[in-house]
């Protein structure tokens, strides 16, 4: 492993993330902005963003303590809308499993919708790379958009406003997803599992503590795998 | 009002919970060979998971209060047109952007 091709893989990673900045920012904003007029102080706001690091959960978490939600459930419901995220591990696995330990762990804790996006997408399509290439991928990836997710944080509880909202800044996260995932449809059983995927988390939107997603995205690969092994066998036969 | 210890448990708690659901896979797994038909599932992993978590945002839009909005409808629908025939990531964004913008603007004026 030379020093140059970590480093490009880095330079890769950063540049991929980078878009994801338009994700990130009215988000973290936003969410300062919210968890102040909750009550919380700038280091509980900051610590909520730094120890958790998952937009939704903490938006979940934060909204159920204003209502005076039972501890307990807070915690259920916020850790429920995190579920997914076992996914994301997985699906990492056979790409990063070999790692060391410290750093399968840091990319656990930095394992987000953004750079899961990012990183899938790129080792397929660079599927000669080294373990050691993956990990500095990450970290690029990482890096607009994680720092960003703390500081304006802060920047949101100081100045207590978030972005205008003729911006449509809530935009963002559909369009940045849809570009990532619209080039992965390539095969019928990728068209098939996000067709599913689609049909029932909409169907499920009424499944309470985010579980419809969970039940949608679990039939959406089973349709996407028995969908290959049918044209495997359609092509064989 | 919610209570400092409130706060603090439900940081980290969560904090602590959520790094456990993130490293499940990754941490006990690690570089064991996986079966062949658990990796044919999670190839499909992103197409499973991502499409999910943005169809309720496009249908129903926080924004707008939930009430589905024909500039972000549309702006969707060219996102993924673009992405799949181009294959550029960042040319369906611009795409999307683009013709959300473009939409609004045009029913500001309208």
């Amino acid at each position: 492993m030379t020093q140059t091709t970590t480093k490009s893989a880095y330079m890769t990673g950063l540049r991929d993330g980078l878009p994801f900045l338009l994700v990130i920012a009215p988000f973290s904003l936003l969410f300062g902005v919210v968890a102040t007029e909750a009550g919380l102080n700038i280091l509980q706001s900051l610590m909520f963003s730094v120890v958790v690091i998952a937009g939704a959960s903490q938006f979940t978490a934060l909204q159920l303590m204003v209502d005076q939600t039972p501890t307990f459930i807070v915690l259920a419901t916020a850790l429920a809308v995190n579920l997914r995220m076992a996914m994301y591990s997985a699906s990492l696995t056979p790409w990063l499993g070999a790692a060391p330990v410290w750093q399968r762990a840091l990319i656990s804790y930095f394992l987000v919708d953004a750079t899961y996006a990012c990183a899938i997408t790129r080792f397929e399509k660079e599927p000669q790379w080294t373990v050691n290439q993956r990990f500095f991928y990450f970290l690029g990836a990482v890096t607009p958009v994680c720092p960003v997710w703390y500081v304006l944080t802060v920047v949101g509880a100081l100045i207590g406003t978030a972005m205008p909202t003729w911006l449509a800044l809530d935009f963002a996260v559909p369009i940045c997803f849809l570009a990532m995932i619209a080039p992965m449809l390539r095969t019928i059983p990728h068209l098939a599992a996000a067709l599913v995927s689609v049909t029932l988390s909409l169907v499920l939107a009424f499944v309470p503590f985010s579980l419809g997603l969970l039940i949608a995205a679990l039939a959406a690969m089973m349709t996407g795998a028995q969908a290959e092994l049918w044209m495997k066998q359609r092509a064989t036969a | 009002m919610i209570t400092t210890a409130t706060i603090w448990t439900v940081i980290v708690i969560l904090g602590v919970g959520t790094f456990l659901i993130r490293f499940s896979f990754l941490g006990l797994i690690g570089g064991r060979d996986l079966p062949e038909w658990v990796l044919r599932h999670l190839r499909y992993t992103a197409v499973a998971v991502l499409p999910g978590l943005v169809a309720p945002l496009v249908i129903w839009p926080q924004a707008t209060g939930g009430q589905p909005d024909l500039a972000r409808a549309i702006a969707a629908v060219a996102t993924v047109a673009v992405g799949w025939w181009t294959r550029s990531v960042l040319g369906a964004m611009i795409a999307g952007a683009a013709v959300l913008y473009g939409v609004m603007a045009l029913g500001a004026f309208a």
